[in-house]
């Protein structure tokens, strides 16, 4: 019995070991890749940056372009993902219990959700910017909210289904319809889990290179015209830190800095608000 | 000398059948619950006492697989009727469920919520219904200078005088009580049987409990159940002192159950 008792602690020893040499090979790496933009990037962050435009080789410039077509299209492309999503996720969850529209609606919302982002980019090319006959914000914002969509759709359903079927029951019982007891008591108790869902979306499609490349493509100049080529910041990384000008690689190391902490800082932020909220159940 | 008290039916049940699915999980139930008084269901898990109350307001409708046969009449009118309005009867027929289930809002809104879907009060006469409600829950005086925050930031004996504030602010008829105390301490069950008593000068009451000590101590009458059928029914001293049939006795005694 005890030489039993002595082997489990051994075996205990051992994961615990394994699982924490797991995590620092992780964490090394993450770090890692800080390091280095920290490095290259922050060098960079200078008020040029973020007030002027990218330049041509060889002259000053910053990336005040690409942060604003990068702001307007997630801002649209989440604007128009996120009601979508929710809409679709609340059916899922609320109403998809019976029939044969909600498994086959889940079951291509998990195609779209792993579904590579290039493919996206090339879709919306062939069925908008190929008959507009030009790249635009718009498309841009329209392939970055096709990826918004089943992220959202994900999240709010599982988030709805974290909700204890009593409150529901308890919600029905005081004779409230359906839709009543949906949009204020059970969307209302998920509400941090989805919120959480949305901004993890916007982390994810700030960084989206490839849906972009097809859509909106890019711009050298200031653009707020949603329906002209739309400069962005991991296009423009893309191109700079391609070029053989070591102006144009401080630019795209200054904007890979900006994007991963940005993300960082949405990650962060969802998070804190996810633990704060569920503290308080 | 509940005898002596004036016995108006209230909730008359007719051959009253359920299905689970295939499974049928009440037997040919008959019974009659008397108006403004407590009647307490009691029997071993699964014999069907929750299932039976809560085909009271129809609560079953919300799964698709269950369904139920027979009569249920409220004050004469049969409530499994197909034309019989769900929401219109679950104002009449309010319930409080086993675990407290404040909803993610403030206390007064918990309380308005119910309200609102059947009245449009003024913002003053809103008022005076949740403090009255609050009062009547015994609820009034701990949480008159919070009515803004949260529900669920409440003990957990709150939360369920809440529940039962939100239930009776809608002014139902009946009151159907699911193991309302099994997931409460001791100060705070004896708040809640407190407030039963209370209640039943306006409501007639129908409690499922465990706790066959809680049933002799706030019903009138006690109905037994096992395996689906109603095995006893009658005022709750009787029942406990002098059970009509042997399985009562055995379960009431503790030999059983």
């Amino acid at each position: 019995m005890f030489s039993l008792y002595n082997r489990r602690r051994l075996i205990n020893f051992i994961s615990l070991g394994v699982s924490i040499l797991a995590m620092l090979f992780g964490l090394f790496w993450l770090g890692w890749i800080l390091l280095t933009l920290l490095e290259h990037g922050l060098p960079g962050l200078t008020p040029a940056l973020f007030s002027k435009m990218t330049p041509p080789p060889g002259s000053d410039g910053g990336l005040l372009n690409a942060i604003a077509g990068s702001l307007m299209m997630t801002v649209l492309g989440t604007l128009i993902g996120t009601p979508i999503g929710i809409l679709a996720g609340t059916y899922l969850a609320e109403f998809g219990q019976r029939g044969w529209l909600a498994p086959i609606t889940r079951f291509i919302n998990d195609v779209l959700l792993s579904a590579p982002s290039i493919v996206i980019g090339l879709f919306v090319y062939e069925v908008y910017v190929v008959h507009v006959k030009h790249f635009s914000g718009w498309a841009g914002a329209l392939a970055l909210s096709i990826i918004v969509i089943p992220v959202v759709i994900r999240t709010t359903e599982n988030m709805l289904r974290l909700v204890p079927n009593t409150l529901r029951e308890a919600a029905a019982a005081l004779g409230a319809p359906q839709w009543k007891v949906i949009n204020f008591v059970t969307l209302r108790a998920a509400r941090a889990g989805i919120i959480t869902g949305i901004l993890l979306a916007v982390a994810r499609i700030s960084g989206e290179t490839a849906p972009l490349l097809f859509t909106s493509l890019n711009n050298q100049f200031w653009n707020g015209d949603m329906d002209k080529p739309m400069a962005n910041l991991p296009v423009v990384i893309f191109q700079f830190a391609m070029s053989p000008y070591e102006d144009w690689q401080h630019l795209a190391w200054a904007g890979a800095l900006l994007i991963t902490f940005s993300v960082l800082t949405l990650n962060i932020v969802a998070r804190v608000m996810f633990r704060q909220n569920s503290n308080h159940h | 000398m509940i005898a002596e008290k004036n016995i108006t039916p209230k909730l008359v049940v007719r051959d009253l059948n359920f299905f689970y699915g295939e499974y049928r999980a009440l037997k040919d139930i008959n019974l009659t619950i008397p108006e403004k008084m407590v009647t307490a269901f009691i029997g071993p898990s699964g014999c069907g006492k929750s299932t039976l109350l809560r085909t009271f307001n129809r609560m079953y409708q919300l799964y698709p697989k269950q369904k139920a046969t027979g009569e249920i009449l409220l004050d004469g009118n049969n409530l499994l009727d197909k034309r019989q309005d769900l929401n219109m009867l679950r104002a009449k027929v309010g319930m409080v469920f086993q675990k407290p289930t404040p909803f993610p809002m403030s206390i007064y809104d918990n309380i308005a919520f119910g309200v609102k879907l059947y009245e449009k009060l003024s913002r003053h006469d809103m008022d005076e219904r949740v403090e009255w409600a609050l009062k009547k829950a015994a609820l009034w005086n701990e949480v008159k200078d919070k009515l803004k925050q949260s529900g669920t930031g409440l003990s957990g004996g709150q939360q369920q005088r809440l529940c039962i504030a939100r239930a009776i602010a809608v002014k139902p008829q009946v009151l159907l009580l699911d193991e309302p105390t099994s997931a409460l301490d001791p100060i705070s069950t004896a708040h809640i049987e407190k407030l039963i008593d209370e209640l039943k000068e306006d409501f007639t009451i129908v409690i499922v409990t465990h706790n066959m000590q809680q049933a002799a101590r706030v019903s009138d009458f006690t109905a037994y159940m096992y395996m689906g059928d109603l095995i006893e029914f009658g005022d709750t001293s009787t029942v406990f002192t002098n059970p009509k049939r042997k399985e009562t006795e055995d379960y009431i005694t503790g030999r059983f159950g």
